[in-house]
C-alpha cells in the first residue's frame, strides 16, 4: 500500500515534517534530529522511486484521486527520479553535518527556525522536481525560494541580510516571469498539466503569445538558475549564508532549476519548438561560453574562498547550459551528468569550507595559510573536490567534461573545445591558489593554532569527497542514468 | 458600458502606479498601495472573479497596508534618495512591457466563450462538480478539492513566511511586562483613547462573527479560509492598536499563535494523511465518508478550517513581530 503512495510521500514527508520541526522550537537539537531523520527518509524514498521507475517505467500519482488534467499529478520518470536522488542524497549528507556548524554560526533563538527552513527548502526542491503540473511547480518553487531567503539571512555577517534581500528581489522577479509564462500557457491551452500542455503546444507553434510565454519562462527560470548575466544575486548569497545552507543550496537549488529548464525545453515545449522554431541554442551557446570564461576569471580574484566557489558555480552552470545548447544526445547527457557530478563536488567543497569556518571563523585565503598541517583531512577533501572542479581524470569532473567535449566534437565546434580547455586551466589556477596558501605557506604569526575539524563535520565532507572519486573511476551508473534520460528526452516521448 | 468601466479602472490604476514611483513620502505610498489593491479588486469583480477580488481586498488593501504601516514605525516616513541611475531598469521594464503587449495582441479574443481557457478542464469543473463535490461555489471546489494540493502548498507558503519573519524579527516583550513596577504606569499610558477602545470592543464581536461567516460560507459564496483568516486577524490587530501590545500579548501569547500556525498546516496535511490511511490517494476526500459527496463536504470544511487557523495566527504573529521591532531589545518571548 505504501509503495503506491511513494511519489506523494517524497514531498509530503518533508512538507508535513517542517511544522513539527518548528513546534520543537524549545529544543533546537530535537528539531535537527527530526530534520535529519526526514532527510534520510526522503533519500530512501527517492532510491525506491528510482528502482521502481527503472523496473516498471513512469509512475503517475493523482492527488485527491482526480485524474489529470483535472487534478494535480506527480510524474516520476527516469529524468526526475535521477534529480530527486541528487537532491535528497545531498540533503541526507548535509543535514547531519548542519548541527555543529549551525551551533556556531546561527544564533540560538534562530536555530530551530533554520532547521525548519532547511526541511521546507528540501520539500520545495523535491516538489519542483516531481511535479507534473506547471502551477504546482510554481507553488513549490515559492516554498523553496522563501525558505532559501530565510536561511541566507541567518548568516553571521551583516551582509547576509543584503545578500538575502538582493536574492529575494531577483528571485521574486524570476518567479513573476515564470507565473506570467504559465498564465499565458493556460490562456492558450486551458490546461496546466505538463503532459497535456506538451500535446497542445505543437499546434500553436506560430502563435505570438506562445513565443512570449516561452521568453518569459526561459528568463524566469534563467534568473533562478543564475544564467549569465542574471547571476548577480548568487555570489553574495552563497558567500554570506551559513555554511550548511551554502553547501545545501549550492549543490541542489541551481540543479533543480536546470532540471526545470530541461523539462520545459524538451518535454513541454518540445524539441522542435525550442530548437527549430525558436533556436534557443543560439542564446545558450554564446551566453554559456562567456559565462564559463568570464566568471572563472572573476573567481581567480576572490579573497573569500566561499565567494570564489560561488563564481565557479556560475561557470559550472555555464557548462550545463552549453550541453543543452550543443543540441545533441551526448550534450544533454553531459548536462545531466554534470548536474550529478557538480552536486558532489560543490557539496564537498562547501562542506570543507564549513569545517574551516568552524575552526578559524572565516574562509579568507590569507587566514587559511598553512592550514594544511593543522587540518590535514579537511584540506585533503578540499583538494579532491578542487581536482574534480578542474576535471582531472579519475574524478567526476573529468567524466562530465569528457562527455561535453565529445558532444562538441560531434558538432564539430572546435572553438567550444578550446574554451572548455582554457576554462579548466583557469580553474586549475584558482584551485592552485588555495592549495599553495594552505600547503606551501606557513601559518601567520598571530594566528591561533587550530586542530582538525570534529568527526561529525569530517564524515559528511569525506562521504562526498569519496563519492567524487568513486563516480569518477566508475561512472557507469551515473552515465547510464543520464544517458537514458537524455535519449528519452530527445526521442520526444517526453515523459 | 463595461468597457468604459474597465478603461477608467485601468486608467486610475496606472495613475496610482505613477504616483507611487514619483512620491517620496512612504506614508503616502503605503496608502496608494492600498488604493491600488482596491482598484485591482474592482477589476477582478468586473472580470467576474469575486473570490479573487475578496482576497485581494482583504490581503492587499487590508492586512498588507497594516504591515507596511507597522514597518514605517521603524524605517521613518521618507524615502532616501537613490544614487543609482534608473535608465537601465527603465529600459528593461519597457522591453518587458513591450514584449507582453506584442504577445497579447495575438491572444485568444478577450471574453470569447469559445476560448480554450473556458473549455478543456473548465468544462468538467462546471458540469460535474455539482454532482462530484456537491457544493454551489465551483471556485471552492477547484481550490479545495480538484487542486487541493496547490492550496496546501499556498498555506505552507504562508507558514514559511512566518518562519522568515520570526527569524528576522523576534517578537520582543514590551518593557512593561518585563519590569513589573512600571507595568501599571505603562498601562495608563497605553490607554489614552477610551472612545476608540469602546468602539473597538463593540466592533470586535461583529468582525469575528463575519470572519466565521466567511469561513463557513465559502462553500456557497465567495469566501473561505484565506479571507476569513485575514478578517479574524484584523479583529485582534484592532484590539492591539487600541489596548496596547502587552494586553494583546496576554490575550494571544506568541507561543500559542506559533503552535496554531503549525497546527493549521497539520490539520490540512493530516486530512490528506487520513485519506491515505483510508485507502484513497493523498487529499482524496471521497473516502472520508461512506458517501463520496459527504466525504467531499467533510474534507473541504476541515481543510478550510486549517487554512483559516494558519492564516489568522501567522498574520497576528507577524503583526506583533513588526510592532515590537521598534521596542528596545530586552528579553524575548517564545
Amino acid at each position: 500500500m505504501i509503495a503506491s503512495h511513494l511519489p506523494a510521500l517524497q514531498v509530503v514527508v518533508p512538507l508535513l515534517g517542517a511544522p513539527f520541526c518548528f513546534l520543537l522550537w524549545r529544543s533546537p537539537r530535537l528539531s535537527w534530529l527530526l530534520a535529519t531523520l526526514i532527510s534520510w527518509l526522503t533519500f530512501a524514498i527517492s532510491i525506491a522511486l528510482l528502482v521502481t521507475v527503472n523496473n516498471s517505467g513512469t509512475i503517475e500519482y493523482a492527488f485527491g484521486g482526480w485524474q489529470a488534467p483535472w487534478g494535480i499529478e506527480y510524474v516520476v520518470d527516469q529524468l526526475n527520479a535521477f534529480v530527486l536522488l541528487i537532491v535528497s542524497g545531498i540533503a541526507a549528507v548535509v543535514f547531519p553535518y548542519s548541527w555543529i556548524s549551525v551551533q556556531q554560526e546561527v544564533e540560538l533563538r534562530q536555530q530551530s527556525l533554520f532547521f525548519t527552513s532547511m526541511v521546507l527548502c528540501l520539500a520545495g526542491l523535491l516538489g519542483i522536481t516531481i511535479a507534473g503540473d506547471a502551477f504546482n511547480l510554481f507553488v513549490l518553487l515559492e516554498i523553496s525560494s522563501l525558505s532559501t531567503y530565510t536561511m541566507i539571512s541567518m548568516g553571521r555577517d551583516r551582509r547576509a541580510l543584503t545578500a538575502s534581500f538582493q536574492y529575494l528581489i531577483m528571485g521574486t522577479i524570476g518567479a513573476t516571469f515564470i507565473i506570467i509564462g504559465v498564465g499565458i500557457l493556460f490562456m492558450l491551452t486551458g490546461s496546466l498539466n505538463m503532459q497535456d500542455l506538451a500535446q497542445r503546444i505543437p499546434e500553436l507553434d506560430q502563435s505570438r503569445a506562445l513565443h512570449v510565454a516561452f521568453g518569459f519562462l526561459i528568463t524566469g527560470i534563467g534568473l533562478k538558475l543564475a544564467m549569465f548575466p542574471l547571476h548577480l544575486w548568487l555570489p553574495n548569497a552563497y558567500a554570506y549564508a551559513p555554511s550548511a545552507a551554502s553547501a545545501f543550496i549550492a549543490s541542489t537549488a541551481t540543479k533543480v532549476a536546470v532540471y526545470v529548464m530541461v523539462r520545459y525545453l524538451f518535454s513541454i515545449f518540445g524539441v522542435n519548438f525550442s530548437f527549430q522554431t525558436i533556436h534557443i541554442q543560439w542564446l545558450f551557446v554564446p551566453v554559456s561560453l562567456f559565462a564559463i570564461l568570464f566568471t572563472s576569471i572573476v573567481a581567480l580574484f576572490q579573497r573569500d574562498i566561499k565567494r570564489m566557489l560561488a563564481y565557479s558555480s556560475v561557470a559550472q552552470i555555464g557548462y550545463m547550459l552549453l550541453g543543452i545548447g550543443l543540441f545533441n544526445v551526448t550534450g544533454l547527457t553531459a548536462t545531466l551528468l554534470h548536474l550529478f557530478n557538480h552536486a558532489l563536488m560543490k557539496g564537498a567543497l562547501f562542506l570543507a569550507m564549513g569545517a574551516v569556518c568552524y575552526r578559524i571563523g572565516n574562509t579568507f585565503i590569507d587566514s587559511m595559510q598553512g592550514l594544511g598541517k593543522q587540518m590535514p583531512w579537511t584540506m585533503a577533501a578540499f583538494v579532491i573536490g578542487g581536482l574534480s572542479i578542474v576535471g582531472v581524470p579519475l574524478t567526476t569532473g573529468f567524466i562530465s567534461k569528457w562527455v561535453l567535449i565529445q558532444a562538441a566534437v560531434e558538432r564539430g565546434w572546435w572553438p567550444v573545445i578550446i574554451v572548455i580547455v582554457v576554462a579548466s586551466l583557469i580553474a586549475m589556477m584558482y584551485i592552485w591558489r588555495v592549495i599553495e596558501a594552505v600547503y606551501l605557506q606557513s601559518r601567520p604569526e598571530n594566528a591561533k593554532n587550530v586542530s582538525e575539524a570534529p568527526l561529525s563535520l569530517l564524515i559528511p565532507v569525506w562521504i562526498l569527497a569519496l563519492a567524487n572519486l568513486y563516480f569518477g573511476a566508475n561512472a557507469t551508473l551515473s552515465s547510464e542514468l543520464a544517458g537514458n534520460a537524455a535519449a528519452t528526452l530527445f526521442s520526444g516521448t517526453g515523459f | 458600458m463595461e468597457l468604459l468601466v474597465n478603461i477608467s479602472l485601468l486608467f486610475m490604476l496606472s495613475l496610482t502606479v505613477i504616483a507611487v514611483v514619483r512620491l517620496k513620502s512612504l506614508f503616502a505610498i503605503v496608502m496608494l498601495f492600498g488604493i491600488y489593491s482596491l482598484l485591482s479588486a474592482m477589476i477582478f469583480i468586473a472580470l467576474d472573479a469575486v473570490d479573487v477580488a475578496f482576497t485581494e481586498a482583504a490581503v492587499g488593501a487590508g492586512i498588507s497596508t497594516v504591515l507596511m504601516l507597522a514597518t514605517l514605525v521603524t524605517t521613518g516616513r521618507w524615502e532616501k534618495k537613490s544614487s543609482r541611475s534608473s535608465f537601465l531598469p527603465l529600459l528593461i521594464v519597457s522591453i518587458t512591457g513591450a514584449a507582453l503587449v506584442w504577445g497579447t495582441l495575438d491572444m485568444p479574443e478577450y471574453g470569447n466563450p469559445d476560448n480554450p481557457a473556458h473549455h478543456h478542464v473548465a468544462d468538467r469543473y462546471i458540469e460535474q462538480s455539482p454532482e462530484e463535490i456537491g457544493i454551489p461555489n465551483m471556485v471552492t471546489s477547484v481550490l479545495a478539492s480538484y487542486r487541493g494540493f496547490d492550496t496546501l502548498g499556498e498555506v505552507i507558503v504562508v507558514f514559511t513566511a512566518l518562519i522568515g519573519v520570526l527569524s528576522l524579527l523576534q517578537v520582543r516583550t514590551p518593557p512593561s511586562v518585563a519590569e513589573t513596577p512600571l507595568r501599571n504606569e505603562n498601562r495608563k499610558l497605553s490607554r489614552p483613547y477610551p472612545v476608540l477602545q469602546v468602539v473597538a470592543l463593540v466592533m470586535m464581536p461583529f468582525i469575528i462573527l463575519f470572519a466565521l461567516y466567511v469561513q463557513f460560507h465559502g462553500d456557497f459564496g465567495p469566501g473561505g479560509g484565506f479571507q476569513a483568516g485575514v478578517i479574524f486577524a484584523v479583529a485582534f490587530i484592532l484590539y492591539t492598536l487600541t489596548y496596547g501590545l502587552d494586553d494583546a500579548l496576554a490575550l494571544t501569547p506568541v507561543s500559542v499563535l506559533k503552535a496554531l500556525a503549525a497546527g493549521g498546516v497539520l490539520i490540512y496535511g493530516g486530512t490528506g494523511v487520513v485519506s491515505m490511511l483510508l485507502g484513497g490517494n493523498f487529499l482524496d476526500y471521497n473516502v472520508l465518508s461512506s458517501n463520496p459527496v459527504s466525504g467531499q463536504h467533510i474534507g473541504i470544511i476541515v481543510i478550510e478550517l486549517g487554512v483559516g487557523i494558519t492564516v489568522a495566527s501567522v498574520l497576528i504573529c507577524a503583526f506583533y513581530a513588526f510592532m515590537t521591532r521598534a521596542l528596545p531589545d530586552q528579553g524575548q518571548k517564545g
